[in-house]
């Protein structure tokens, strides 16, 4: 299957609840939220799809910093949220369903984040 | 109103091959509210990419489940060959399109065979898993696997198929398409099946569009966004989104019973328009940095893969968004307003792949 109509946009973390409503007025689905660690940040990804043209945004989101969670727009994101605040470490606030980091049972914490991650990377 | 109470839905329960929980809110007999729970089992498959060669890495996602795993290696491969700006010989799209159409006839048949067990349909439930088997012998006969088959690879496909394996396919088809004619009879008019599945676990156009709802999930109740919709081989092979209404039980199980007959049609279009030439392409050096992301549309849905390159030969990131992902918000909602005993039919009908979930 081909995947010729995707666009990469970045975006603040102050502009992710702006951008969810206006796409969910659009009529926009959302795909999905993953995240990607970078040095002193997350790369928080959120994919939204339109007559099967997808438009994916970048935050980059400083450790430590809270982004606003856009559960009330699109209410299954808390199933994405919860999954990166499990493995990265984000924090969603005002988010309509916290598991409070116990979506997913895992013998390290928040293992792609930070000094964990490192010694995770340096004992392969 | 009556007391309410939580019941609590799984782990470990009859009707769920893999561990999903639910903590069902309850007044009377009715379920009020849902909570899903998930993260039994999670492996971290995606973090290997850090570390393995992104040619290599492919053996890993076609591990993220055993009933799609083709699609599974066809929607990284497809990530990783976008991001490397490669484009595949037009037999080798073919070849992943006959494979994939495969995949999603036993995977709809093991689901109806699910679906026949979880009514107490026990006899139905062996039909659909012995007309199964045939397409995992076919499986075995070209790759040697019955489950992993490493058919898919980064730059197209393993090998070629012969004539005498392509006429294997076509009489396979054949044959398992005149037993479903017999077989979706059964779930098209027995009484007792449709007793249990017509009105029951409806879920709205709206709802679907609201929950971002994919597969035969969204598909059951007349959205289209089968990714198939969008690719030029698949409208050149005869396909059309299959869709319902009604949005109950019913009509997501007829969305599987007519996708079994239409893949197949595919299959049997594929093996007659398969084009000549190479199989693959040779994709060496290291991954650039960029990102790409690609689309599948596996049996139970949309699956999305994202791939990200630094300039190595290892990826930072290599994401896959299952359809049992997103449609679980879905099933919560399916689930409000149903009665205790529908549970377990209601979780099945959106096919959940936890091993898929918890990649």
């Amino acid at each position: 299957m081909t995947e010729n109509t995707q666009t990469f946009e970045t975006a603040t973390p102050e502009e992710v609840p702006a951008i969810a409503e206006r796409l969910k007025g659009e009529g926009y689905r959302m795909v999905q939220i993953c995240g990607v660690t970078k040095t002193g940040c997350t790369e928080v990804l959120y994919s939204f799809d339109r007559d099967f043209s997808v438009r994916n945004f970048k935050v980059d989101v400083p450790f430590g910093t809270p982004v606003k969670s856009i559960t009330p727009w699109y209410w299954a994101a808390f199933v994405y949220e919860n999954e990166v605040h499990d493995l990265f470490d984000v924090e969603f606030t005002d988010s309509r369903l916290d598991y409070k980091g116990n979506f997913f049972r895992m013998s390290r914490k928040t293992p792609w984040k930070g000094k964990e991650a490192e010694e995770t990377k340096e004992g392969a | 109103m009556g007391k309410r109470t939580i019941v609590p839905f799984g782990p470990q329960h009859p009707a769920l091959p893999e561990p999903v929980h639910l903590d069902l809110e309850l007044e009377d007999e009715t379920v009020v509210r849902a909570i899903p729970s998930i993260g039994y089992v999670h492996r971290g498959l995606e973090k290997l990419a850090e570390k393995r060669d992104y040619n290599d890495m492919i053996y890993v996602m076609e591990r993220v489940c055993g009933i799609c795993s083709f699609g599974h290696g066809w929607g990284y491969a497809g990530a990783v060959e976008g991001l490397m700006g490669v484009r595949i010989p037009d037999r080798a799209e073919c070849l992943r399109v006959m494979f994939h159409e495969l995949s999603r006839v036993h995977s709809h048949l093991l689901w109806l065979g699910l679906l026949a067990d979880g009514l107490g349909f026990d006899s139905l439930f062996m039909h659909c898993w012995r007309i199964r088997e045939k397409v995992l012998d076919v499986f075995e006969a070209i790759t040697g696997g019955r489950v992993i088959m490493s058919f898919c690879k980064v730059g197209g496909v393993r090998k070629d198929l012969t004539p005498e394996m392509l006429k294997m396919v076509k009489d396979t088809c054949d044959m398992i398409e005149d037993e479903m004619r017999k077989t979706a009879l059964v779930f098209m008019k027995d009484s007792s099946v449709r007793n249990r599945l017509c009105g029951t676990g409806v879920l709205t156009k709206e709802d679907v569009i609201d929950l971002c709802a994919v597969g035969p999930v969204a598909r059951g109740s007349g959205v289209n966004n089968d990714v198939r919709t969008t690719s030029e081989m698949y409208r050149s092979l005869g396909f059309e989104p299959i869709l319902y209404d009604e949005g109950d039980c019913w009509s997501r199980c007829m969305v599987r019973v007519d996708e079994i007959m239409q893949s197949l049609d595919i299959i049997r279009n594929a093996i007659a328009n398969l084009p000549e030439g190479d199989v693959s392409v040779p994709v060496k050096g290291n991954a650039p940095v960029g990102d790409f992301m690609f689309r599948v549309e596996q049996p139970r849905g949309e699956a999305f893969y994202y791939v990200q390159g630094n300039g190595t030969k290892n990826l930072s990131r290599a994401r896959v968004r299952t359809p049992t992902n997103i449609n679980i918000p879905a099933m919560t909602k399916m689930l409000q307003g149903c009665n205790l005993q529908d549970v377990s039919m209601l979780v099945i009908t959106i096919d959940p792949c936890i091993s898929c979930t918890e990649r």
